[in-house]
Formats: C-alpha cells, sequence, structure tokens
C-alpha cells in the first residue's frame, strides 16, 4: 500500500519463526529460495517508498502455484525494491533467467537495422506476427504498490507523451473509465481490450486495486501499435500485423519505443532501466528486454510430432495456445515466442524467434509431404 | 504536549517515554496539519485490567520499540514540520515527501459509479482529515476503503464498503465509520446511543416451531480477541496467534460441548469429506468484496473449523472474522439452539478470559467485528421454512419487512430460494440485544407459520405493524 508502511514494525515484535510463511506445499521460484534465515534478514526492511518482503512475497504465498509449471512468486513495488531485497531477487532471477548471475550485465539493442532477414516468413503457415514489451517510469511505485495519485500520474504523463506521436503512429487513448460503449466493442472486435485481471497471480499482488481507475488502452490509427496503460506495469508496448513480416513489426516496435522514451525524457522522465537489469518491470520475469516476439503459425503435422517439444527447447522458444499464455492450441495454431528476456538483447530475441520459425514452418513442410526431419534437427542455442 | 485519561506516562521528550508498570494502550494522533503551526502528539492512555497480558505484551513491546529508538510508529502521523525526526533505520522519509507531492485530492477515490455505504459517507474534505492518519497497528484509510473502492456495487444491493483492520478502525475513523454505520444500522447514532448486550437465553418465549414447517434452526455471531488485528489487517503471526488462543480455550469445552479441531492445511481428505457432507467446510473466500479486503492473505494458513462431537456448536477460526460460532440442529427448537448458544458463547468466552484474553466490545458498538455490517450482536438467527402459499403471496415481501425479517435462499446470502423453502432470519443486527433480536425471530416466523395455516385453509392474512425500531 502506498506511502509508507509502518505496519511492517508492528510486526516485528513478533519473532521471524512466528512470521514465516508456511511454503511447505509451495512451488514457485520464490518458495524455492526464501529460508527462514533470509526472512530474518530481510523482514525488517522496506524500499524508501515503504514496499516490504511481505509485500513482495504476498503473491507467491497466496498461490502455491502448480507442479509443471513454475511461477516465479514475487513482484517489485518500486525500483528499489531490486535492489533492497536483491538476497531474495537475485536468486530468483539467477533461477528464472537461465543462470543470470548478479554480476552479469544486459545488453539492450534495439537498432532494428541489426535483425538479419525476418521479412519473408511465409503466410501460407505464419498468420500473425508480434512484439510487446513494457516499460516502467522512473520515480513512481510500480502497480503493486502506487497509489491513486501516482498512478494518475503516469497516466497522465503517458497521454501526453503519446499524443505527441506522428505520422504512421497517430494515434488515440481510450480511458478504461470513460469509454463508449460502441468504443468498447470495437477494441473488443481488434482484439485490443483488456479487462480488470482475474488470474489470482495477479490479484494476490495487488495490482488490480481501484479498477479502472487510470488504466485505458492507445492504439494507432492502423491498428498496428497499440499501448496499455497502468495493467499489469506502467506501460505494455506492442506491435502486430498479419502476416509474417515479423522485420516490419519489429522495426515499427524499435521505432515507436526509441520516439515514446525520448517524449518522456522531453518532460523530464525516463524509464527504469540499469546495465544489470535491463529495463525494470513489475514481474522479475519480464526483466531485461521484458521481450516477448511471436507468431501464430500453423504447425499441425509437427506438433503431433514426438520431437516437436524438443526442437522448441533447442531453438529456445516456447509454445502458448492462441488465446496467449495458459490457452491451448485451436487447430493446429500454435502462439511460438522466444522463451528468454533477460540475459539477450533485443535483437537477438527476435532473431532467434525468425530464425526457429523459419526452420519449424521448414519441418511442418517436409512432415506434409511425409518425409523426415531429422536432418533438419537443430543444435541447441 | 497534551495527555488525556490516566497519567501513567510522562512524556521526556519527542522520542522517548517511560510507561508506569500499570499497562497502558498508547494511541498516536494528529491534530495539526498546517505547515504554519508546529505538530503535535497528543497520547491517550486507558489502563487496562492488570491480569492482562495481552496489553502487557503491547506496552512492552512499545518500550521496546521506544528504547530502539525506532521512531517511526510514533512520528507515523506526524506532518511537515517534522520531518527532520525521520531519519531512522527504516525511515519513510521518501514516503514523507510523496505525502507532499501527492495531496489527499490527487488520492481521493472516483467513487461515481458507487453505490455503497462508504461512497455515500466518504466526502472528499474527509478522505482528506483521514487519508494520512494510522491506527495504533499502523493501518490505514485506504486500507479501510479498497473493499468499497473496488467493488462499486449494486443499483439494488447496497453493500457496505469498509472494513475495520483493527478495534481501532472504528476510533480513529470514526468520522467515516459512524455515518456508515448509522446508514446500515437503521440510523443507529454510536456517539449517543448506548448496545444493550443479553445473552441470556432463559428469556425467550415461544422458542419451539411447528416442524410441519420448519426444517431447521440456526444461531450464529462473530467474534474478535482484543489485542489482535482483525483479518485484513493481521499478520501471519496474529493470525496464528488467534488460532493458537481460540483452539487451546475451545479444547476446555466440556460435555455435550466437547469437540474437536480441524486445521484448514492439516486436515485429511477424509475429514475434509465429512466436513462437506456435514455442510460444515468453509472454503478460501472468492467473493470480491472479501478477497479485495485482504482477508484471503496467505490461505489457509492457521485457519480451521472446530465443532462439538455432537455437531451442534461449530466454530469457524479466521475466516471473515477471529471466530465465527454457530450453533444449529434440525427441527425447529429454536430455543435450545439459543440456548447452546449462549452457553457455548459464555464458556468459550471465560476460558480465553482465564488465559488473559478478552473478546473485543465496547458500549458504542457491542461486540467489534470486522464488517460494520455485523456490528453490536453480529447475530444472525433464523431458520429453514416451508411456505409454499405464503411465498406467492404479494404481501409475502411487505411482511417481512414490518417484522423485520429476511429472507435468503438455502444456500446462504445471495443464493436463491429452492422449492418452497426459504431462510429467514432476522435483519438487524446493532441497537438490539440477542435476546431481543432472537424474540423477534421467533414471534416473526410463529406469525410466517401462522399466516400459511391460514392461507391453507382458504382464510385470510393481514400484514402486521412495523416493529418500533429504537428503544426511545
Amino acid at each position: 500500500m502506498p506511502f509508507g508502511n509502518t505496519h511492517n514494525q508492528t510486526k516485528m515484535k513478533y519473532s521471524s519463526e512466528q512470521e514465516y510463511p508456511d511454503l511447505s506445499k509451495h512451488n514457485n521460484h520464490m518458495a524455492k529460495v526464501l529460508t527462514p534465515a533470509m526472512y530474518e534478514r530481510l523482514r525488517s526492511k522496506q524500499t524508501p517508498s515503504g514496499f516490504t518482503l511481505d509485500d513482495v512475497i504476498q503473491t507467491g504465498v497466496d498461490n502455491p502455484g502448480h507442479p509443471f509449471i513454475m511461477t516465479v512468486g514475487c513482484v517489485a513495488g518500486d525500483e528499489e525494491t531490486y535492489e533492497v531485497f536483491k538476497d531474495l531477487l537475485d536468486p530468483v532471477i539467477e533461477d528464472r533467467h537461465g543462470g543470470y548471475k548478479p554480476t552479469d550485465k544486459h545488453k539492450t539493442d534495439l537498432n532494428s537495422g541489426n535483425l538479419k532477414g525476418g521479412d519473408d516468413l511465409d503466410p501460407n503457415y505464419v498468420l500473425s506476427s508480434r512484439v510487446r514489451t513494457g516499460r516502467s517510469i522512473r520515480g513512481f511505485s510500480l502497480p503493486p504498490h502506487c497509489s491513486r495519485g501516482e498512478r494518475r500520474a503516469v497516466e497522465k504523463l503517458s497521454i501526453e507523451a503519446l499524443a505527441s506521436l506522428s505520422g504512421d503512429l497517430k494515434g488515440k487513448y481510450y480511458a478504461l473509465k470513460n469509454m463508449t460503449d460502441a468504443e468498447q466493442q470495437q477494441l473488443i472486435d481488434d482484439h485490443f481490450l483488456f479487462d480488470k485481471p482475474v488470474s489470482p497471480l495477479l490479484l494476490a499482488s495487488g495490482m488490480a486495486r481501484d479498477w479502472p481507475d487510470a488504466r485505458g488502452i492507445w492504439h494507432n490509427d492502423n491498428k498496428t501499435f497499440l499501448v496499455w496503460v497502468n495493467e499489469e506495469d506502467h506501460l505494455r508496448v506492442i506491435s502486430m500485423q498479419k502476416g509474417g513480416n515479423m522485420k516490419e513489426v519489429f522495426t515499427r516496435f524499435c521505432t515507436g519505443l526509441t520516439k515514446i522514451e525520448s517524449l518522456f525524457k522531453e518532460r523530464s522522465h525516463e524509464f527504469m532501466w540499469n546495465e544489470h537489469l535491463g529495463y525494470v518491470l513489475t514481474c522479475p520475469s519480464n526483466l531485461g528486454t521484458g521481450l516477448r516476439a511471436g507468431v501464430h503459425v500453423k504447425l499441425p503435422n509437427l506438433s503431433k510430432n514426438t520431437k516437436f517439444e524438443e526442437v522448441l527447447k533447442k531453438l529456445r522458444l516456447q509454445k502458448r495456445g492462441t488465446g496467449g499464455v495458459d490457452t491451448a492450441a485451436v487447430g493446429g495454431v500454435f502462439d511460438i515466442s522466444n522463451a528468454d528476456r533477460l540475459g539477450f538483447s533485443e535483437v537477438e530475441l527476435v532473431q532467434m524467434v525468425v530464425d526457429g520459425v523459419k526452420l519449424l514452418v521448414d519441418m511442418e513442410k517436409r512432415l506434409e509431404k511425409g518425409q523426415s526431419i531429422d536432418d533438419l534437427m537443430p543444435a541447441q542455442k | 504536549m497534551m495527555i488525556q485519561g490516566h497519567h501513567n506516562m510522562r512524556i521526556l521528550d519527542t522520542h522517548q517515554v517511560s510507561i508506569s508498570t500499570l499497562p497502558v494502550r498508547v494511541y498516536v494522533s494528529t491534530i495539526h496539519k498546517s505547515s504554519t503551526k508546529p505538530c503535535f502528539c497528543v497520547f491517550i492512555c486507558s489502563p487496562f485490567a492488570t491480569e492482562n497480558p495481552a496489553s502487557r505484551k503491547m506496552a512492552s513491546s512499545f518500550t521496546r520499540l521506544i528504547s530502539k529508538r525506532n521512531t517511526a510508529v510514533l512520528l507515523a502521523g506526524l506532518g511537515a514540520g517534522t520531518a527532520g525526526f525521520l531519519l531512522s533505520e527504516n525511515s519513510s522519509l521518501a514516503a514523507e515527501a510523496k505525502k507532499k507531492l501527492y495531496p489527499p485530492s490527487s488520492d481521493y477515490p472516483d467513487l461515481r459509479k458507487h453505490n455503497n455505504c462508504m461512497a455515500s459517507a466518504l466526502t472528499p474534505a474527509i478522505y482528506a482529515k483521514l487519508r494520512d492518519k494510522v491506527t495504533p497497528n499502523n493501518w490505514t484509510l485506504d486500507q479501510c476503503i479498497q473493499t468499497g473502492v473496488d467493488n462499486p456495487g449494486h443499483p439494488f444491493i447496497k453493500t457496505v464498503g469498509c472494513v475495520a483492520g483493527d478495534e481501532e478502525s472504528y476510533e480513529v475513523f470514526a468520522e467515516l465509520f459512524d455515518p456508515v454505520i448509522k446508514d446500515r444500522h437503521n440510523g443507529y447514532d454510536p456517539r449517543v446511543m448506548k448496545h444493550p448486550t443479553d445473552l441470556d437465553a432463559s428469556k425467550i418465549t415461544h422458542g419451539m416451531f411447528d416442524e410441519n414447517y420448519v426444517l431447521s434452526s440456526r444461531v450464529r455471531t462473530g467474534r474478535s480477541i482484543r489485542g489482535l488485528s482483525l483479518p485484513p489487517a493481521c499478520s501471519r503471526a496474529e493470525r496464528r496467534e488467534v488460532e493458537r488462543v481460540v483452539v487451546t480455550a475451545l479444547a476446555g469445552l466440556k460435555g455435550d460441548l466437547a469437540g474437536h479441531y480441524y486445521s484448514l492445511g492439516d486436515m485429511t481428505e477424509k475429514e475434509q469429506q465429512q466436513l462437506i457432507d456435514d455442510h460444515f467446510l468453509f472454503d478460501k473466500p472468492v467473493s470480491p468484496l472479501l478477497t479485495c479486503a485482504f482477508m484471503a492473505r496467505d490461505w489457509p494458513d492457521a485457519r480451521g473449523i472446530w465443532h462439538n462431537n455432537d455437531k451442534t456448536f461449530l466454530i469457524w477460526v479466521n475466516e471473515e472474522d477471529h471466530t465465527r460460532v454457530i450453533s444449529m440442529e434440525k427441527g425447529g427448537n429454536m430455543k435450545r439452539v439459543f440456548e447452546r448458544f449462549c452457553n457455548g458463547l459464555k464458556q468459550v468466552e471465560h476460558l480465553i478470559q482465564e488465559r488473559g484474553w478478552e473478546f473485543m466490545w465496547n458500549e458504542r458498538l457491542g461486540y467489534v467485528l470486522t464488517c460494520p455490517s455485523n456490528l453490536g450482536t453480529g447475530l444472525r438467527a433464523g431458520v429453514h421454512v416451508r411456505l409454499p402459499k405464503l411465498s406467492k403471496d404479494t404481501r409475502f415481501s411487505k411482511i417481512l419487512d414490518n417484522l423485520r425479517l429476511q429472507k435468503r435462499g438455502t444456500g446462504g446470502v445471495d443464493t436463491a430460494a429452492t422449492g418452497d423453502t426459504f431462510d429467514i432470519s432476522n435483519l438487524d443486527r446493532l441497537g438490539k440485544s440477542e435476546v431481543e433480536l432472537v424474540q423477534l425471530l421467533v414471534d416473526g416466523v410463529n406469525y410466517l407459520i401462522e399466516c400459511e395455516k391460514r392461507l391453507e385453509k382458504g382464510q385470510d392474512i393481514k400484514i402486521p405493524s412495523p416493529i418500533v425500531q429504537f428503544r426511545k
């Protein structure tokens, strides 16, 4: 909750053992890392804006997780969370991001010119291409912790900056609480509208407070560049279009992001970023690039092949249903995207998707003809 | 510095306080927020029964806090002039600076589409006055109202929209809670009225219903353990302490009240199934009214169900309140249900008092519970009753209104009736005693059964005159 958390001091009258959560049935990154000794060391701390250890871990305590899917189980309430609670968050980050060490440096590369190819994914198979990331505005608390006043300030700043975009990026903002029925229906039809979170992972962290106050959607007139304000992060930025021209999608993504960043800087604000964690976002899983580049691709034959999972793993790709995270594939159409976020640059991750999807489509074509794919098996990236 | 109440404290300076051996409760509150005047700390002390370890614990831990020169608690409520004092290890310096950057007007919630008691009562002026206050457990106004902000309500059903985090919430945030209480409890004014408590079940008359109509009888209430924060606010340790205190006490019950505790987290599959079959098991709240009030945190830690071997007396631990106490039986013997209810409550109270604890209670509000709607008696006495003819009569609702009764479906609140069987219970909670409310329910249900019988015989029925609200 905003404005400091002196409530934390009240808990100090109980011993650490009395306060330590019961994590015996839990399977998430936080539960793996948070020993009683660590809890004791960290529980008296808070960030300058008053985010405490219990605030960080509440979502992980309330959501024990799934035997098969390892969730993160902790969130940041502000930029300083990653510093004040580094004893907990560094090992969580290392575990989640493939061994990323506290001393590692993350490279940011938003120069779409560095991407090789990517403009010719076969549209007979690749139905749509999309790149998304998040950005946080330095100096403001993050969605789990922010007050209404802060959230409204983030919205105001974002609207001002986005209103200055021009050319093919010119667009309009729709505040969730003010939109007309017609606007709402249009946004639903365009698959742009986001709704109040229902996932207990998000609700338990306090991100849905005061809904729909200061939440909204901005998109350009062409409907190819979209920004969500105050959903899971301050900003979620999405570039998308039908077909397989990932290069064009990524170019618009980089141009748009760079332009938005400079517009914020003109107003004396910057994005949360540092050379160790890259772009700082609410969930540790989105640190670094916060980037998920993906396609909706038809792989009816390959997806039934026993080697499918292995191929994806080697390519550092992840599959989801076409409804997004935690949905099932429909009609052999999969959402294929990069699995990594941190430790690789934006260009590197999109390159992996472009190269990987090209290979998957080649494999699909072979299997269609009844041919083997053994010689196409990739090495581990 | 001003001190009200009993003078067991001597203020040495703005940081240090010496406390005598007599246990005290200390409140910190602001009285001036203007930057042109100095800010004051007001300590309001009231002595506790000397044998109360809860307040002894609080007093001694307060001394510990002070002796560690941890000034965050003391200075939580102070304003602009004292920023310099806030540089302790766990300083909220940035938090203080933020308060200046974000005046209350920037934080005032958008309540234009809301229909709940909190939204009706919370003016921008009240919000501005209360936003930066904290209770002694450091609970804030924003935390009290979060559930009402997140749940705009329904045009037909006016929810309460705010909860207490501790006993002191009702006092520190009285400017909000008093009008909410007045709105919800038919004009009951906590500033001038007193709530009567009466748990003498022998006073109930005609408490045996015709079992051709009444299928089951039930009385429920809640009790909070003084000195421990309520479900929206409590830490894991506090919640576990509530469980420990209550379960220890319940283990002392004997005779027809002897029973067993089932911790939600530890119960076996078999125990769980039995509790489901008995309709005793409660589950993690799904209602956003409750989840937005932070009541489901750390589920199922320190939650559980106790019931006697006869399965007629049941206690829920750490669900919506510290305890919910339920007495129930098949059939129409409401008098016996209420007798067991009162007897059981008194015994539990005695058992916790033996160990130095007590229930939250005061003259203005009666028994203090999490939701303002349950203040006073917290009592809902009800029956499952068959009223096939009466329920189809157009006068049914009016009759219920005048009898101060409420109908629900047999699944409880927010369910529809199945067939012709209704859950009929008292509407009121505060301003009338337990005996009065149960008698009202008894008289009311007997009247409904009379109406049903008359309609069966083709006779006409009358709408009764409305019952008077409060004693003058």
